[in-house]
């Protein structure tokens, strides 16, 4: 670069695409997919991604020569074809870490998917995968607990832990809601959650869920001499009353609360997970929005990416999908972001959709939760998918029940019970899966009942976002 | 209530976590527990405790974990000898997974008397 100040509109790739640099253990990388408008070079497009999520802007400005760009600009170093899309590309960016504010997803987000994806020449763009470089992971808390804390606190081992979110969804009144939540917890599950929509309406006001369902906590911990929980819901308005909620949920002596991480946004749940981690609660995470962030194969945001922040923002359980059940779930991808939530290291594989390394560190671990329109029968492909360290909820799959919510619970618990079993002494569960439940439903009519209700019941749709894979 | 399947009634029932809505394991299937713990390399651990203790999180202990044993006869032996010295307490037998810092198995092997 020349040292003398140019006024005018400069070619992105004469300073943004550096084919030959090698990326520095400290920076922070990222890949996207990027469609580009007809006839523009690839090698321009990947250097205007590289300067309009960094340093850059559409035209040279004199204060440019007064810092070390050098030092602070984004490269777009590689480009690779997108298997199976003639007209998408991948580009690989490196920007340098001090881009960025320490312990900030919300910085990193702001500059990677910014301005940019309005960017006129593209036509499309995705953020498909981030490599955090380990210095910066160093600066975020992450999960306030963790799985390993967790299940320490909760006593449960060996096992993925089960769930259930209230029904219907909307419009009880507490007393019922309490109800709804004490039958499943003395039926054998160890949480039940609020729904995402249940924040504090006219039809059941926060403070009463919060005391009724207190009740229903300890009364069923009690009785059944295991320890329970239910997510409540502090997702709110505005931070202030989220906090009075978690206060209030913590004055209780609530093991646990809940909250909507994208809805809400990066800079509450960071907040809450801070206040978490000081005041020993377990935090559970949903992610309504994330459909419309993360769905279109060429446009938005991987939920990979999103459950990598989720992690680094701070979260102990994770919502992921189920792949089985209703909601849309590719099984290698769905695999790929829950060892990013889980493992401490991850490495590259395309094949699960994971572009980079990952090195975690000592950050703690987050359950991946597995929830909607699962039952029984799906159980033994759950456990042979996720493995121990999930929340599997079934929500109409234990209040659907024939005999209510706590015959629905023992059903699921029994059927969970028998998997883990199976398994350990060697059993394939996923071929084996018919014969395991039926022995285990000899010994359980609560679970015979469940599998006849529900053994018609199948979500066979093709999924939207694939793989790119050859 | 329409069908034909009779409305039944849930009992609640107490529990001890990890398949306690199971039927009592056989000799033969705690068997099979054991060697699954050997085989993850993990360390087998007996602790007992009363169960009108039961709700605690430290039970107590029999003897040390037992590192590096990697013989399902021997860690039989260990589970009816404390069985033998506690008959009125809960045993239960777990594997340590160093790896996670966490137990990978834990299971009530025979439940006391009370």
């Amino acid at each position: 670069m020349s040292n003398t100040y140019q006024a005018g509109v400069k070619e992105y790739r004469e300073k943004y695409w550096t084919p030959d640099y090698v990326p520095l253990d400290t920076d922070l990388l990222a890949c996207f997919k990027v469609t580009g408008q007809p006839g523009v070079p690839n090698e321009e497009v990947a250097a205007a991604v590289a300067a309009e999520s960094s340093t850059g802007t559409w035209s040279t400005v004199w204060s440019e020569y007064l810092t070390d760009l050098e030092y602070y600009k984004g490269r777009a170093y590689r480009i690779e074809d997108v298997p199976g899309d003639p007209e998408a590309f991948y580009v690989f960016i490196a920007y340098p870490i001090d881009l960025f504010e320490e312990g900030s997803v919300v910085n990193v987000l702001t500059s990677l998917v910014g301005n940019v994806f309005g960017f006129k020449a593209l036509r499309h763009l995705r953020l498909e995968d981030i490599r955090f470089p380990i210095a910066y992971i160093k600066t975020c808390m992450g999960p306030p607990s963790g799985i390993q804390v967790e299940r320490d606190k909760l006593n449960k081992y060996g096992r993925p832990l089960l769930g259930a979110t209230i029904k219907p969804k909307l419009g009880l009144s507490a007393k019922n809601y309490g109800r709804a939540v004490y039958e499943c917890l003395r039926g054998g599950l160890d949480f039940t959650k609020d729904d995402e929509n249940v924040n504090s309406q006219p039809f059941m006001r926060w403070q009463n869920r919060f005391e009724f369902v207190a009740e229903a906590v300890s009364k069923s911990q009690e009785e059944t001499g295991e320890r329970k929980g239910h997510y409540l819901n502090v997702t709110a308005a505005d931070p202030e009353q989220m906090y009075e909620r978690a206060e209030f949920a913590k004055e209780l002596g609530q093991p646990i609360i809940m909250h909507d991480f994208l809805t809400a946004g990066f800079t509450a749940n960071t907040g809450l997970a801070k206040w978490c981690r000081e005041n020993g609660m377990l935090l559970h995470i949903h992610r309504a929005m994330h459909g419309v962030i993360d769905r279109h194969p060429k446009h938005g945001i991987h939920f990979r990416v999103l459950a990598k922040c989720l992690r680094l923002s701070g979260g102990d359980h994770l919502h992921t999908g189920t792949v089985v059940g209703k909601l849309e779930g590719d099984r290698n991808a769905t695999l790929g972001f829950v060892d990013q939530l889980r493992e401490s290291f991850v490495p590259e594989d395309r094949s699960r959709g994971i572009f980079f390394d990952q090195d975690w560190g000592s950050m703690p671990g987050v359950f991946a939760v597995a929830s909607g329109g699962i039952h029984v029968w799906h159980m033994p492909a759950l456990l042979a998918i996720f493995g121990d360290d999930a929340v599997f909820q079934f929500g109409g799959g234990t209040q659907g029940h024939p005999w209510g919510n706590a015959a629905g619970a023992a059903a699921n618990r029994v059927a969970l019970e028998a998997c883990v079993k199976a398994r350990n002494e060697g059993r394939e569960l996923e071929r084996e899966a018919k014969e395991i439940l039926t022995e285990a439903a000899r010994h359980s009519p609560e679970l015979a009942i469940a599998m006849e209700t529900w053994k018609e019941i199948k979500f066979e749709f093709d999924t939207i976002d694939k793989l790119d894979v050859k | 209530m329409t069908g034909t399947q009779e409305m039944g009634d849930y009992q609640t029932v107490q529990t001890l976590e990890t398949f306690g809505f199971l039927p009592k394991l056989t000799q033969q299937e705690v068997e099979a527990q054991i060697n699954y713990i050997i085989a993850q390399g993990w360390t087998p651990s007996i602790e007992h405790e009363h169960p009108s203790r039961a709700f605690n999180h430290y039970w107590t202990m029999w003897k040390l974990p037992f590192f590096g044993e990697t013989s399902l006869d021997r860690v039989l032996d260990e589970l009816e000898a404390c069985r033998r010295s506690y008959p009125d307490h809960h045993v239960r037998l777990l594997g340590y997974d160093t790896y996670t810092q966490s137990q990978g198995v834990c299971f009530v092997v025979y439940e006391g008397r009370g």
